[in-house]
């Protein structure tokens, strides 16, 4: 199955490098730009579709986003109390260095000054729409969320369980690729396809006690691979102004170190991860979601601990209730939320008893959120999580609620 | 549609507003949790108490010293939520009986099998030539600091090693060797340079700290500055230890632990007043149970107040008993031998099915998954007689009972 999606991935560059190839093209009705102005924006474009790019006649644009919250949360009548949090500052630099050549890069601080770290670096080289190639730090393009986490784009505080529980987000990687998009129909097709270094051997053996996709992340990633073996990714989505956005995204290859100064010390173990998304409009709601699966090869011997399967998703519909000038903001829109999420860290049953595995966590939250301009929300989100241990005894109970900001600037 | 709207944004304020209180989640019923502290430590002891809990529930990681070879990565990972241990993590004790006697095959990486490893190596399997194994699970950690606390005395009273009383039941102290660390309280007394234990299943470890740094190095693999020794997998190389630098935890984590420990509550009963129940507890002493489970202890002097002369119910005796062939293991622990057990305390009893995933599994190795089916492993040995005193209650009286014991 893994192999085929590889397959399928590189015959679609291929089909796609001798489109390209073989026509001119503006002359091709396949290849054919459509105006940017009467298509819905794709998730592949969400990275340039950021306000500050565009503003001004500088080739080089310095833009970001803020973002800060309160929490007050309980879990079994237990609380910390309240506290505010500033999670992140990012800064983000633009430079169209010719018409078709651009660059872009992400500095975040999380927390204040807590974590700082470059999370994208990227060069953008256009041969034509169909094809592009993309190196530097990059983001994967996997699910819906990695590679369109700027906060201001969400109605909730927090970030989608299965975008960052399963999905490492945000995971961005060192690496190289093509990207682009060809117009069958007045539809758009994009696709993305990257090598990267990859995860690290952390995914297991941890400081979470499973297994953990986002702990595969490690400093040295952007240095060098932890194995000499790199990881790939890829994603291939639909998109149609009047259906929406459906993708197909995959991401894995060897994450543990199986070898050492050369020696190989260990057999090669695998992760793969697919996740399907997807964007609609219905009327004046906007539903979208990601479904995401996690297969991890796993020594015989730490099963059970350390699942070997992993899934989770989320669906979330956005609802605008009031949309018109609000205290002198022309366009301000007030919006409702309701996500409900799921995330299953450990997919199985325990072979001495053959009880189910649990290890996972249920989730539903609703969110209150004012757009003074499209770029900056105001909101108020309730969180309600049913946690289950491994063992699948009564769920812990969390809930509470986050004020919070997010502007772009 | 303006009203619709106008309506939905006033009815979520209102929920909202109404709801703050009721949306964020309460404790649950005070019977119904366990990993709380004693009620009467002081702020400060509170903010220790708080500090063991953080530890007691941290994951180990291989750069803090985990493995190279263990069987969880937490204290929490065999006793979730403080409770009962379930099937998954059994732990092996394993060993040869030879002319000789019993060999715990120490340089064979006995005395307890970690059949978990970090990447790059690999875990232990039983080695050629042992002859007995010995699985367990993890107990129930809550109220280990009042059993601390009992005077060696009160239990010496409790011992009746020669069955004087001719009651069939011949509770025997296991005496111990104490280790370089020990140091001796004013309520421990010695027998030839020797302890009572009171922690274990055979009763082989004196104090809880024993427990704990055993506990660290054998299931997880953490040395302390207690045991600097790492373990290592003898198929791989003698030697062949994890990259940290030994003591891989410091005695003050090792002391916060051991804080917590000792200031777990004691459980909570529930539905203690109800017929049922009160039946159930004059069965359990009718019939002799209580003749081993013995239900009342007192602490002694503790320098913690809350621990100090404080009446519980644990229903143990801290004794060794001969559970007879149906319990024998075959393998001995200090004195004890391979059918004698330390009494279980029942406390916390009721809660074993929402600490183990649902379903029940008792005894020393949760071969038993009912409280029925644990009574009936008492066949054999000194409670024999007390077992068939069950079997001959009626089914209204065995119902009562298991309820009594469910309270617990």
């Amino acid at each position: 199955m893994i192999k085929l999606i590889k397959y399928l991935l590189l015959l679609s560059l291929f089909i796609v490098t001798s489109l390209v190839a073989q026509n001119d093209s503006t002359k091709t009705k396949f290849l054919n730009r459509i105006n940017k102005d009467s298509i819905q924006i794709t998730n592949q474009d969400q990275i340039y579709n950021r306000p500050f790019i565009g503003i001004g006649k500088s080739k080089t644009a310095v833009g970001g986003y803020l973002e800060g919250n309160t929490n007050y949360f309980a879990e079994d009548g237990v609380t910390e109390g309240y506290s505010m949090e500033l999670r992140r500052f990012n800064i983000f630099l633009y430079s169209a260095i010719s018409k078709r050549v651009k660059f872009l890069a992400e500095l975040e601080f999380e927390h204040g000054t807590e974590e700082i770290e470059l999370e994208m670096a990227q060069m953008d080289f256009e041969f034509n729409p169909a094809l592009n190639f993309r190196a530097g730090i990059l983001l994967p393009q996997i699910g819906l969320f990695n590679s369109n986490h700027d906060s201001p784009q969400w109605e909730i505080i927090e970030r989608p369980l299965s975008s960052t529980q399963i999905i490492p987000s945000t995971l961005s990687e060192v690496g190289f690729g093509f990207f682009g998009k060809f117009y069958p129909g007045g539809s758009i097709i994009t696709y993305n396809i990257y090598i990267v270094n990859g995860l690290q051997q952390n995914i297991i053996v941890n400081e979470e006690g499973k297994t953990f996709i986002p702990a595969g992340k490690d400093e040295e990633m952007f240095g060098e691979d932890n194995n000499g073996t790199p990881m790939y990714n890829g994603r291939l989505a639909f998109n149609n102004r009047k259906l929406g956005e459906l993708g197909v995204s995959y991401y894995g290859g060897v994450y543990n170190s199986y070898r050492l100064e050369g020696e190989e010390v260990d057999d090669k173990r695998n992760l793969q991860i697919i996740a399907v998304d997807f964007t609609t409009k219905i009327y004046k709601a906007t539903i979208q979601g990601e479904f995401v699966t996690a297969s991890i090869d796993v020594p015989s011997d730490l099963e059970e601990v350390y699942g070997n399967q992993q899934m989770g998703y989320f669906a979330e519909i956005i609802y605008p209730i009031v949309k018109r000038k609000i205290l002198g903001y022309k366009d301000a829109v007030i919006n409702t939320t309701l996500r409900y999420e799921f995330v299953d860290y450990n997919i199985g049953t325990f072979a001495s008893t053959g009880e189910n595995i649990g290890d996972h966590i249920k989730g539903i939250t609703v969110g209150l959120g004012f757009r003074p301009t499209a770029g900056t929300i105001i909101r108020f989100n309730y969180r309600y999580h049913r946690i289950t241990d491994i063992l699948g005894n009564p769920p812990a109970q969390l809930g509470g609620f986050q004020f919070g900001f997010a502007t772009y600037f | 549609m303006k009203k619709i709207t106008q309506l939905m944004l006033i009815t979520m304020l209102l929920v909202i507003a109404i709801g703050c209180e009721k949306l964020v989640p309460g404790a649950p019923e005070p019977g119904d949790t366990i990993a709380e502290p004693t009620e009467g430590l002081t702020p400060s002891q509170l903010a220790q108490f708080v500090q063991g809990d953080e530890l007691f529930a941290k994951v180990f990681t291989p750069a803090e010293g985990l493995g190279p070879i263990f069987i969880q990565s937490s204290c929490e990972g065999c006793h979730v939520g403080d409770g009962k241990g379930h099937p998954f993590n059994t732990e092996t004790r394993f060993g040869k009986l030879d002319s000789n006697g019993f060999d715990f095959m120490l340089d064979k990486g006995g005395p307890q099998l970690q059949f978990r490893s970090l990447q790059n190596y690999i875990a232990e399997v039983l080695p050629p030539g042992y002859t007995h194994t010995s699985n367990r699970i993890a107990p129930i950690v809550i109220g280990m600091g009042h059993l601390a606390a009992v005077s060696d005395a009160d239990i010496l009273a409790l011992a009746d090693p020669n069955d004087l009383n001719a009651d069939g039941i011949s509770g025997r102290i296991n005496y111990v060797v104490p280790k370089s660390y020990f140091i001796p309280q004013p309520f421990h007394i010695p027998n030839n340079g020797m302890y009572i234990g009171r922690f274990g299943k055979k009763a082989k470890e004196i104090t809880l700290l024993d427990q704990i740094v055993f506990a660290l190095k054998q299931d997880m693999g953490l040395t302390s500055d207690f045991d600097t020794e790492d373990l290592y997998n003898y198929q791989v190389g003698i030697g062949a230890t994890d990259n940290v630098p030994d003591p891989e935890v410091s005695s003050d984590v090792v002391n916060k632990l051991l804080f917590y420990m000792r200031t777990l509550k004691t459980p909570t009963r529930r539905n203690e007043n109800d017929p049922d129940v009160l039946a159930g507890e004059q069965i359990f002493d009718q019939i002799g149970c209580v003749k081993c489970h013995i239900s009342t202890m007192t602490t002694g002097s503790s320098e913690i107040e809350a621990l100090s002369y404080k009446v519980f119910h644990p229903y143990t005796d801290l004794l060794l008993h001969d559970m007879g062939s149906a319990l024998d293991d075959g393998v001995p622990e200090g004195s004890a031998t391979g059918s004698e057990w330390r009494t279980p305390p029942l406390w916390g009893l009721g809660l074993a099915e929402d600490s183990q995933g649902g379903t029940g599994y008792y005894l020393h190795d949760g071969r038993a998954t009912s409280l029925e089916q644990a009574i009936g492993f008492h066949s054999t040995g000194e409670a024999s007689n007390i077992a068939n005193n069950y079997y001959s209650l009626s089914q209204t009286e065995k119902d009562q009972l298991i309820k009594f014991l469910k309270s617990l």
